[in-house]
């Protein structure tokens, strides 16, 4: 392990993919890993791009990376993509958006599956990020599988979360809604070259009007990425909305919220781990049966399992 | 039983030339992932550094490389030469496509362990990858 970890610190990017998957696929040695490379992160601007099937997140992603490159910055991507709920398999086709980035030594993409997280990220993905971090890149792209009104987990793993938004999907009352517009801290309108985009930016302008007095109204870019147009107005939207939570002193806030949801949601995947382990495929069974029956009610079902580990 | 988090077998498809058809590679790429595999499809005209280069960065079990343009045996060489420059030399390489028979054992000779051709059935590849995957 520790000649693994030695050729990672030393910049051998086949290190940090081999280091990715043992991370990835949550094996003992992944957790060894992590542990000894945590403490060379925190350096990274981690930067969540979320949005719509087809809303242009990918090439989004690639646009802005090679402004990033542009700007002499190292930039790593983690691009989920789903995973089928049936056979786990998964088609991860992200790579195909990024191919001007294919041979570039500072950028390395990596695809992962969502191998069965809610919220449009994987199980794994704020260790992978960790892992990226370590590696020294000044900026990590983090692309979700394409998210509807209520995936808003991106939030809590990147420091500033961009959503993209196309003109032509939708009224004003699609963007009055809660969810995903309230964890923007940046708002793209890409395809600005269709019908619509102008009318788009309205109607979100309008909307965080509509906003409390005094708080935060996120930037409103308008972006063509397929063309690259519109990333350098998006990287410098990025980096002052980094450069606010430095001066307000949000940041190291911001990173105690983050930490917390992601030591809960460990300590949560823990304790179902444990009950799986504990409880026998029968033992289960014979539970939920009476749950099905009607004979339990799912609480009490639930807090019988938690209490059989000692939880 | 196999879990959603457990750790699967990963292949990158790729279509190393010029020519344009995809739908051989789609087609394994879904047999695949139907198969329970996590599948990295990089698209049409990928040269052999951006395949090698892939296959590091995703570090994949398996690399399947389609053709139908008949330059496999110019440019499956250069592919090889690109993982091994990178020092990924414990992959998996199977290819698919219009490849005459009589190129079979210069392609083995390079590393390919299989050789797919027009007609075969997609659970065979599955078979294939996951009979020769060490895991």
């Amino acid at each position: 392990m520790d000649q693994l970890v030695e050729r990672f610190l030393k910049g051998d990017r086949r290190a940090l993919a081999r280091v990715v998957t043992r991370v990835e696929n949550q094996t003992d040695e992944g957790r060894e890993y992590l542990r000894a490379l945590f403490p060379h992160g925190g350096r990274a601007h981690t930067i969540g791009v979320t949005g719509g099937a087809g809303s242009g997140k990918s090439t989004l992603v690639g646009a802005l990376a090679a402004e990033y490159r542009r700007r002499g910055k190292r930039v790593g991507i983690v691009a989920v993509d789903p995973s089928s709920p049936f056979t786990y398999g998964a088609i991860l086709g992200d790579r195909i958006r990024m191919q001007d980035l294919a041979l570039d030594e500072g950028v390395f993409m990596r695809s992962m599956a969502s191998r069965g997280a809610i919220g449009g990220l994987a199980p794994t993905i704020d260790d992978v990020v960790a892992v990226l971090d370590a590696f020294g890149f000044d900026f990590i792209l983090i692309e979700t599988v394409g998210a509807g009104q209520d995936e808003v987990e991106i939030a809590g793993t990147a420091l500033t979360t961009v959503l993209v938004n196309n003109p032509g999907t939708g009224d004003d009352i699609q963007a009055l809604k809660a969810g995903i517009i309230e964890i923007a801290d940046v708002l793209v309108v890409n395809k600005a070259d269709h019908p619509g985009a102008d009318v788009l930016v309205s109607q979100l302008q309008a909307l965080l009007s509509l906003a409390p007095a005094g708080s935060r109204r996120p930037p409103i870019i308008k972006t063509t990425a397929v063309k690259g147009e519109g990333m350098e107005a998006l990287a410098e939207a990025i980096d002052a909305h980094r450069q606010e939570l430095e001066s307000s002193g949000q940041l190291e806030e911001q990173r105690a919220i983050d930490a917390r949801h992601q030591v809960l949601g460990i300590a949560r995947a823990i304790l179902l781990e444990r009950i799986r382990v504990s409880t026998s495929d029968e033992e289960l069974d014979a539970l939920v049966r009476r749950v099905a029956a009607r004979d339990l009610d799912p609480h009490s079902a639930a807090e019988a399992l938690v209490a059989s580990v000692g939880g | 039983m196999t879990t959603p988090t457990a750790a699967k077998i990963r292949v990158l498809i790729a279509k190393p030339g010029l020519d344009g058809h995809d739908r051989g590679a789609k087609v394994v790429a879904r047999a695949l992932r139907d198969g329970g595999c996590e599948v990295i499809y990089t698209g049409i005209r990928q040269t052999p550094e951006m395949i090698a280069e892939a296959a590091l960065q995703e570090d994949v079990d398996v690399v399947g490389l389609s053709i139908l343009s008949g330059a496999h045996l110019e440019l499956f060489p250069r592919v090889v030469e690109e993982l091994k420059k990178r020092g990924v030399d414990d992959v998996l390489l199977f290819c698919g496509g219009i490849i005459p028979e009589e190129d079979t054992n210069a392609l083995e000779g390079l590393g390919f362990k299989a050789v797919f051709r027009p007609g075969t059935n997609t659970q065979d590849v599955v078979k294939f990858v996951y009979e020769h995957v060490k895991k």
